[in-house]
């Protein structure tokens, strides 16, 4: 992959084992990212769409997955780190949802 | 340091305005031809005062108090019509105990409309000329209540200006200052979160008391504020669950512990943060941070919003570049490169309170260069009868 200076993904709080896609990015791709001073290389296993999150680290099925600091939920299965955390895989401990669709994959759209 | 006007009372100003302040709707038009055209005169108008039930008539007494002993204003002026359901005794008398200068014009005491129209001016270029000749001091930073509301939001606002908004929140609570952050409903989802960072089981409680309130007005009304959420377009976005989706509305609230829930325009008692139970209405909201004692309002927004305050200076903020490009007028402080470049959040936090310290000690914001800051609106809660 061609290495840019801009970075492709955002680390909101280091307690985080989630990280936002600032674009597109494509299986296979290699992502670098920093926390606490910290260089890591991640492989993109699924195509994240911008704004989606992707695990940072290995998320144990039933553990939380963390982005602000904060628990956002858990996760429904064992998750890779390099992997799309999203519907499939993510559920809210607050709120028990309901059967659902599969979310389309375009993205944009507001709050 | 900033620089700011001391009042009387104790209060720091950072902006110096005559209030002209209808009681009741039905005197909003002689309050605007009084303040039209005189510079430092501000009419705060709105829709109440009258035919509404005690809780909400008592409600509004305490905001016209609140927005007139603001610390931003050094006079004010009480336009009444006469016959209105709001106790104007009572204001005035609770705006003098301040001892801010306030004057009295009653419509129907005084003839009609032109007459209290020619002596609201005699008595607001009195008022003006008395506030041209305070100064600006040199005061701690600290002093200021800074009020924080998001609007108009879109993903930008979760992931680069309500955290970097957040930031700036810690570092002012870290040095003493004290902050509002109101709007119960963007609570709801991640109040088991913010209980967490209550200083005490009774502020914790409140905190669920509000949302849970907030919810069952809501579901009464026929509403649902947690059903379908986050929506399909949420979900699109990448956000996946309502834990997500609030807390990225409430990092605008940093993570400091909370001092207290006020209710609805109520002041701060001490220092810190403190969450407003109150609508997300923008008018509304901002309505309540000011009457709450707040002198500065900061704004995150992602798709834009451009209004402003007519007694607070209003810092808009924007984590989207197209906002910050197509918007450029009316956006004070452009974060977006947290997303183009990955900068880090407590840099862009750094500029806003840079922003919220210029802006306090008298630079001028974007709406107010606009002249986009007249609207204000007072939250009520029963049936007009």
């Amino acid at each position: 992959m061609r290495h840019t200076r801009e970075p492709s993904l955002l680390v909101i709080d280091p307690k985080d084992n989630v990280a936002v896609a600032l674009r597109d990015l494509a299986p296979g791709a290699e992502v670098i990212l920093t926390v606490r001073g910290r260089v890591r290389r991640i492989s993109v296993l699924d195509p994240i769409p911008v704004n989606h999150k992707l695990a940072i680290a290995r998320i144990r099925s039933g553990a939380a997955v963390v982005k602000y600091g904060e628990a956002i939920g858990e996760a429904t299965t064992a998750i890779r780190a390099g992997s799309h955390v999203h519907i499939h895989n993510l559920q809210s401990r607050r709120v028990r949802p309901r059967k659902r669709q599969a979310a389309p994959r375009s993205h944009g759209g507001s709050a | 340091m900033i620089r700011a006007y001391l009042r009387a009372g104790g209060d720091v100003g950072v902006r110096n305005y005559v209030a002209v302040m209808p009681t009741v709707a039905c005197a909003n038009d002689v309050a605007e031809r009084i303040a039209d055209g005189i510079q430092g005169a501000r009419p705060l108008l709105h829709h109440q005062g009258c035919g509404q039930l005690l809780p909400d008539l008592i409600q509004i007494e305490r905001i016209l108090i609140g927005l007139a002993t603001n610390g931003n204003v050094g006079g004010a002026i009480l336009v009444s019509l006469g016959c209105e359901g709001v106790k104007v005794d009572r204001v005035h008398a609770a705006i003098q105990q301040t001892g801010r200068p306030v004057a009295r014009v009653n419509i129907q005491e005084l003839g009609g409309s032109r007459r209290a129209v020619r002596r609201g001016r005699e008595a607001c270029r009195d008022l003006v000329a008395r506030c041209r000749r305070m100064r600006r001091e040199a005061v701690r930073l600290d002093r200021l209540v800074v009020g924080v509301k998001c609007g108009a939001s879109d993903m930008t606002s979760g992931l680069a200006s309500n955290p970097a908004v957040g930031t700036m929140v810690d570092a002012l609570v870290a040095g003493g200052g004290t902050v509002i952050v109101g709007e119960t409903t963007e609570f709801l989802g991640a109040e088991h979160l913010l209980t967490r960072r209550a200083v005490t089981p009774k502020v914790a409680r409140a905190i669920r008391r509000i949302t849970k309130a907030m919810q069952e007005r809501a579901l009464a009304a026929g509403g649902d504020m947690l059903g379908g959420q986050p929506s399909q377009g949420n979900i699109q976005g990448g956000i996946t669950t309502i834990e997500e989706k609030s807390l990225g509305a409430v990092s605008k609230a940093g993570t400091a512990k909370i001092q207290g829930v006020l209710e609805y325009a109520e002041r701060p008692a001490g220092p810190g943060l403190y969450l407003m139970d109150g609508p997300g209405f923008e008018p509304q909201a901002l309505t309540g941070l000011a009457a709450g004692g707040a002198q500065v309002l900061v704004f995150s927004t992602g798709r834009g919003a451009p209004q402003g305050f007519p007694l607070a200076p209003v810092v808009k903020v924007s984590g989207n570049p197209t906002t910050c490009r197509q918007l450029r007028a009316h956006i004070d402080v452009d974060v977006s490169e947290v997303l183009t470049r990955g900068s880090a959040l407590p840099a862009a936090g750094q500029r806003i309170l840079d922003a919220v310290c210029a802006t306090a000690s008298g630079k001028v914001t974007r709406a107010e260069r606009a002249g986009y800051d007249r609207t204000l609106d007072i939250y009520t809660r029963s049936p007009f009868v």
